[in-house]
């Protein structure tokens, strides 16, 4: 990890027009850096506006105030140097597994020997090879996300933007595919901002958590996650001072004082 | 893992059975009932009628000149619906501004057109292809802009975030994701051709089944009506295979599933 900053939000306000006429402060004010290399969860209450961020952070909305930086530059709209992924896989039924994942190369105009290159490394590296030539359809929910994951990467982007990317599919799938993040983001070497709502996800994935408040959403807390091995997130599991940080952030989230589902226990 | 097969062949025999059922109950029952030859005529009388057609009223003729005018009007009018059907899709403002007009054609029974556009074109084939291309035109039209409207948007921002011009995301998106609504609406135009067409057959002219059934109506020959009305089915039945065959090979990526509704 290093001292250069990959992404920064200035100052970003982002206001909507309610369709009462009514104007609505998604996000006041919010300014942070990730630098290379490194893996920031944003975790906050629902409606705050951290999915607001990430569309910012990707270039598909123009923040009302301040601004998005990405590799030193000003994030005006698209560009090449950040890759979303969602919640939803977003793979297309009508191509195959191995032609979802060029789905953005493709569209960057790169060559086909280079696209079907990357699609079968990416593939490979997430043991899904033997699918390419499969259609979504057929396979598993977690399958299909590891997919989205290899799309995301296959036009090598410098930050990753990752929107609950595992809240859909189910808890074990879950683990393995966090993962297989871990390990990717590292042997990539990329940098990526996690959106969550599983605060152990945010503890064990990440070098630093920032917690928001409800809307309008500001940044309340920073929390640097003093673990090793960021690339194992299943090793993280059994450290006991995760147990301490979930603990820090339910309090700082104002969940601690309802009665919960213990987040820390694990086998 | 026979199971699917088994249910398949069970089926079928039972279509099979269903079908001697009714050819048995076709032929006697008039009879047994005490219904005039005149009102239901038995299954012979109109296979001995189609016979007769075939050489003395150019049965064929007829019917390749319904199945030419079907055809005609079905392409045309799902090029044009298609068409129409992605233009307002992909434009809220035009969509907004010819809606009302768009609903008020469509709530018009176009077959009421036949007799204006006889009177406009004569007794030629081209009011009766106007009509099935009328007729085509709105199930074909609705399917697509609903399918474009409907679309994820989280698709199209995906595309976006690629940096998708908007030729791509309408290629690569949009109109591929139009394409399972777009068979559902040739399915239901398929089929709706041949009911323009024969009315517009019905009103004037002297080609076509629905001239047939005209004619033998007038004659009061009960099984020239009927072997017009198989035809007719025939016909509408061929169309209708025609766009699944055609569909089963476009939407191949989907999962197996039965082909409803056939």
């Amino acid at each position: 990890m290093s001292d250069l900053i990959r992404l920064e939000y200035r100052n970003v306000t982002m206001r909507f027009v309610e369709q009462s006429g009514k104007s609505l402060t998604a996000v006041q004010q919010v300014s942070l850096k990730v630098t290379d290399g490194e893996v920031v969860s944003l975790i906050g209450p629902s409606g705050c506006g951290k999915s607001t961020l990430l569309n910012i952070g990707s270039g598909l909305y123009a923040p009302s105030e301040g601004e998005a930086i990405v590799d030193g530059e000003r994030v005006e709209g698209p560009n090449a140097h950040v890759a979303f992924m969602l919640q939803k896989d977003l793979l297309l039924p009508w191509r195959t597994i191995a032609e979802n994942v060029q789905f953005g190369v493709e569209i960057q105009g790169i060559p086909l020997p280079e696209r079907q290159k990357r699609a079968k490394t990416l593939l490979d590296n997430l043991n899904l090879g033997e699918f390419a030539n499969h259609y979504p359809h057929q396979l598993s929910g977690g399958m299909r996300q590891r997919v989205a994951l290899a799309r995301t990467l296959a036009v090598d982007p410098t930050v990753l933007l990752l929107d609950e990317p595992f809240s859909a599919v189910d808890a074990q799938t879950r683990i393995v595919l966090q993962r297989e993040l871990a390990q990717t983001l590292r042997r990539a070497g990329k940098t990526a901002l996690l959106i969550t709502h599983d605060l152990l996800e945010a503890v064990t994935l990440s070098d630093r958590v920032l917690v928001m408040s409800r809307r309008p959403g500001r940044i309340i807390d920073e929390l640097m996650i003093d673990l090793p091995r960021r690339d194992d997130p299943i090793a993280r599991r059994q450290d006991p001072k995760v147990n301490q940080y979930v603990a820090r952030l339910m309090d700082r989230l104002d969940i601690g004082h309802t009665p919960i589902e213990q987040p820390g226990a694990v086998a | 893992m026979n199971g699917p097969n088994q249910a398949m062949a069970r089926g079928a025999a039972f279509s099979v059975a269903v079908l001697v059922v009714f050819l048995a109950a076709w032929q006697w029952g008039p009879g047994l009932l005490g219904i005039p030859t005149f009102i239901v005529p038995p299954l012979s009388t109109v296979a001995n009628e189609f016979v007769r057609m075939l050489s003395r009223n150019a049965l064929m003729f007829h019917t390749g000149v319904t199945a030419a005018e079907v055809i005609a009007g079905f392409i045309l009018g799902s090029l044009l619906g298609a068409f129409f059907g992605y233009m307002l899709g992909m434009s809220p403002t035009a969509e907004f501004a010819l809606s009302p007009y768009i609903l008020a054609l469509q709530i018009a029974p176009k077959v009421a057109f036949a007799p204006l556009f006889i009177m406009w074109m004569g007794f030629t084939v081209y009011p009766k292809i106007l009509v099935a291309i009328l007729i085509v035109f709105f199930p074909v039209m609705v399917n697509v802009l609903t399918a474009i409207r409907t679309v994820d948007p989280d698709l199209i921002n995906l595309a976006r975030a690629f940096k998708a011009t908007r030729a791509q995301i309408f290629w690569k998106i949009e109109f591929p994701a139009s394409l399972p609504p777009l068979f559902a609406g040739l399915r239901i135009g398929s089929t709706l051709a041949v009911v323009g067409v024969v009315v517009g057959e019905l009103v004037g002219g002297n080609m076509g089944l629905g001239y047939l059934l005209a004619f033998g109506e007038g004659q009061a020959n009960t099984p020239m009506v009927f072997v017009t009305i198989l035809m007719l089915t025939l016909v509408g039945g061929v169309a209708y295979l025609g766009v699944i065959l055609i569909e089963t090979r476009v939407l191949h990526y989907l999962p197996k599933r039965a082909l409803a509704g056939f």
